[in-house]
């Protein structure tokens, strides 16, 4: 450690005002406090001593409750693959597949949006902000296993430049920047990330007969009046995937879709790592899960003879990406309701509005994104109406 | 009686180096200073001494140029050896080379019954000329009482619950009829009550217990529970338009000791302690009294960061500094200034405190642990990104992230429906400790009071 101390002392100065590279500088240095936490202290007047988290380490904490989303994201992918050609591949098979296919999309993604932030950091003349350490984790996970790379690039880059660096960096931007770059491509190549498109087929491969690529959620609209959501999930790929939509394989995540997106269980593990470390909001989480339970019960009462307004609401919980969406998604700090009745109001409605698309609006089959997307513009009202309750009870107060 | 506030909200920073409860036999500092700019709100102070002048305990050395009545005046008997300017002539520190055997200006002795018959008037005219005022604060804004002003209410925090704070019970034994005396003169010059808030689980000192005439309320809970500004939130909360005092303890048995005794006594007990300090214990001396002796082989190594006051709202005044006006502590610490190798991620080790509970952060495991921490930053300073976390640290009906957000942005009207009128810095100091984006929460609010003040 003593060497690469030294190495980075050594080559300082020239970084440093007056140096050969100083408009380097804080490139240099977003490397340097990479390496070694930095040695600056308190103030001599304020706080003497400061907590040991910060920002770097907040963000790592969020990329670790990623892992396990990650990780059975990638197995799935390999097993999504053998199920479709009608073939069984082994753990460490299907594993490889998912590496392959997952990796360069991982690499495209950090690579284009660190480069941005890097080169806005040193045309601003700022330090290089961890915020996309997690969104170059997030934007992979809700990718489908084979979205061409030059999409991703594109993506990311218009996230990164419109979403967040054009509001003024991280902690500045209004709509959350991994769904942004999502959103992106759903609306700029909706051929590539909609319909038959979540499962890795492979070059020149032909699915097994009777294959279907349609995901849970267009099934479930796609339901004729009068019949069962839960029939046509449990009959679903019954001649190649007997019981791929059924409720467990839903929840475990067994079934196609985007990367990381599948499994409600590892979403789960997630929260957990995110709520007990205090990094996510609990009161987010539990809001959407429960705001989208409600409107599916709302739903249920008023359904007659619709058949997805009349799936049990518990179903909404496991299809598509609204548990995804709920653990990593929703609970951005910076996008989110800020305080904390706001957090309350902003989980439920997105989980209200995500049921609400998903039934009334075919078209939009994943909801959770838009309605996401929608209450992170609606969140600032939100925090306005709970900040005029706290500053009415202060002025109440002085009348009496 | 009084009320009885539970407060949930706050964290204990369990630091190493508690002072124990004796006091260390050292002669007497040799030096002492009085710093303007341990008063806020004070218009370009004067000096009223030279270098040469000799002084007694309560000669005054300067005043605001607006409050000539004011006297800011000498804790010691001795010779004036620096008067320190800074930039534009600011009066920084007036320095005394203190006597061995302190002599006292004379000032008009009362009984105890002629105190409870005192007119107002002459309250305040005693205890202006002897410097014993200089101990009331004004809030809103956390400055130098106003003089004709009639404040609503006076509250006094009987307790400590900073880092390493000293023991009122142990600070202020034997000082009862004082402090009674004090309470006696301090309750002529408010229109309301006297609060003394003590808290449930320290030991009572029967200091507080046994006064009369004041109101006795009971807190529970962790720091920031001993900031008066948290305790004047939950009994009676200044709104706009209100003035309130505040005086701590010291300052009352001062006032008490003016009437009683017709001295200005600012002799006091400081703790000195801290992880790097060999035997952390108390010493009696007087109010600035320089470090030095305190600190003379009684340090653990040599890169330490002296600190008057606690560790929150202390400031670094170095090996060869003096105590500020208000502090009764003294904090050293070791200097936080190393790299340490992937610090932003490694796990904790034992000298990582967090609040929080991210990767690799323990110490909520073993919260009643000592720990040692340093003066690093663990981190750089960054854009407002985590939520929620500053009001889990401020037990008050205030929203400290909108409340900072809307000086940053200078929006005075903003400020005041926030509630600016209610916080000084002690009591967002905890914020500025857990803030994941290293903001200096305490030099922001300043900044917005003294934008709110002069507007």
């Amino acid at each position: 450690m003593k060497f690469l101390r030294k190495t980075l002392d050594g080559v300082k100065p020239n970084f440093e005002k007056g140096g050969k590279w100083e408009k380097m500088y804080f490139a240099f240095e977003a490397i340097e406090t990479f390496l070694f936490a930095p040695n600056t202290t308190t103030a001599a007047k304020g706080v003497q001593v400061r907590d040991a988290v910060d920002l770097k380490r907040l963000m790592m904490t969020v990329i670790i409750a990623m892992v396990p989303c990650l990780l059975f994201g990638m197995w799935n992918i390999g097993h999504q693959h053998f199920l479709a050609i009608g073939q069984t591949g082994t753990l460490g098979e299907k594993f490889w597949i998912g590496i392959v296919q997952t990796l360069p999309i991982i690499v495209v993604s950090y690579g284009v949006g660190l480069g941005i932030e890097f080169v806005f950091a040193t045309i601003r003349r700022h330090p290089v902000n961890e915020g996309f350490l997690v969104t170059g984790m997030l934007i992979p996970l809700v990718m489908p296993p084979d979205v061409p790379l030059w999409q991703v690039a594109v993506a990311t880059a218009f996230a990164v430049v419109i979403g967040k660096e054009a509001f003024g960096g991280t902690g500045m931007n209004v709509v959350n920047i991994a769904l942004t770059a999502r959103a992106f491509l759903y609306f700029a190549y909706p051929t590539d990330i909609s319909g038959e498109v979540w499962t890795y087929l492979g070059e020149g491969a032909t699915a097994v007969a009777g294959y279907s690529g349609a995901t849970p959620l267009a099934v479930a609209a796609a339901a004729a009046k009068g019949t069962q959501v839960v029939n046509e999930f449990n009959s679903f790929g019954s001649t190649w995937a007997p019981g791929i939509y059924s409720f467990q394989s839903l929840f475990l995540g067994t079934q196609p879709g985007s990367i990381g997106e599948t499994s409600t269980l590892m979403c789960l593990i997630g929260a957990l790592i995110l709520i007990v470390t205090g990094t996510g909001s609990w009161k987010i989480i539990v809001g959407v899960f429960g705001g989208a339970y409600g409107m599916g019960l709302l739903l249920n009462i008023l359904a007659g003879e619709n058949a997805f307004m009349a799936m049990p609401a518990y179903y909404h919980l496991v299809i598509g990406g609204l548990a995804f969406g709920a653990v990593f998604m929703a609970t951005d700090p910076v996008t989110a309701a800020q305080t904390e009745t706001g957090k309350w109001y902003y989980g439920i409605l997105i989980g209200m509005f995500t049921v609400l698309i998903r039934v009334f609006n075919p078209a939009y089959p994943e909801g959770i994104m838009l309605a996401i997307l929608l209450m992170n513009v609606f969140a600032p009202l939100i925090d306005y109406f709970v900040v005029s309750a706290n500053k009415t009870r202060r002025l109440k107060r002085a009348t009496v | 009686m009084g009320k009885h506030i539970r407060l949930s909200k706050g964290f204990d920073i369990n630091l190493a180096g508690k002072a124990a409860p004796k006091i260390a036999d050292v002669e007497l500092a040799e030096t002492f200073v009085i710093k303007p700019t341990d008063f806020h709100g004070l218009y370009m102070p004067k000096a009223v001494v030279k270098e040469g002048d000799t002084v007694n305990a309560g000669t005054p050395l300067f005043h605001a140029k607006n409050h000539e009545d004011i006297q800011f005046t000498s804790p010691v008997s001795g010779e004036v050896v620096e008067v320190k300017r800074g930039e534009k002539r600011k009066l920084l520190e007036i320095k005394i080379l203190a006597d061995r055997q302190v002599e006292h200006v004379n000032f008009k002795k009362y009984t105890v019954s002629e105190v409870a018959s005192l007119p107002v008037a002459e309250v305040k005219e005693q205890m202006m000329k002897s410097g014993v005022w200089a101990n009331l604060v004004q809030r809103p804004f956390g400055v130098v009482a106003e003089p004709t002003a009639t404040p609503k209410a006076i509250h006094i925090s009987g307790f400590d619950t900073a880092p390493l704070a000293p023991d009122y019970s142990f600070l202020f034994k034997g000082q009862d009829q004082f402090f009674q005396a004090g309470i006696d003169v301090l309750k002529k010059l408010t229109s309301g009550a006297v609060h003394v808030n003590i808290h449930t689980q320290s030991d009572l000192s029967t200091v507080f217990s046994q006064v009369k005439g004041a109101e006795v309320n009971k807190f529970t809970g962790k720091h920031p529970a001993g900031c008066v500004g948290v305790q004047i939130h939950h009994v009676d909360p200044i709104n706009k338009g209100d003035v309130v005092w505040t005086i701590n303890p010291l300052g009352v048995i001062q006032v008490g000791k003016l009437f009683l005794q017709g001295i200005y006594d600012a002799s006091r007990l400081v703790a000195v302690t801290g992880s790097e300090v060999k035997n952390p214990q108390y010493y009696r001396t007087y109010t600035g009294a320089s470090v030095k002796k305190f600190l003379s082989n009684n340090l653990n190594q040599e890169n330490v960061r002296v600190i008057s006051g606690n560790v929150l709202t202390g400031s670094s005044i170095g090996k060869e500094g003096h105590l500020g006006f208000f502090d009764s502590q003294l904090t050293v610490i070791p200097e936080g200034d190393y790299h340490e190798f992937l610090g932003w991620i490694t796990p904790s080790n034992k000298n990582k405190l967090s609040f929080h509970r991210a990767f690799g952060l323990l110490s909520f495991l073993a919260p009643s642990k000592e720990y040692v921490l340093d003066s690093n930053t663990h981190g750089e300073e960054r854009a407002f990104v985590q939520t929620g976390v500053f009001e889990q640290v401020l037990p008050m009906d205030v929203l400290p992230t909108h409340l900072l957000k809307s000086i940053l942005a200078e929006d005075i009207d903003e400020m005041e429906a926030l509630g600016i009128y209610e916080v000084i810095e002690e009591d967002l100091a905890l914020c500025e400790f857990v803030d994941v984006s290293k903001h200096n929460v305490q030099e922001i609010l300043r900044d917005g009071i003294e934008l709110v003040r002069n507007s």
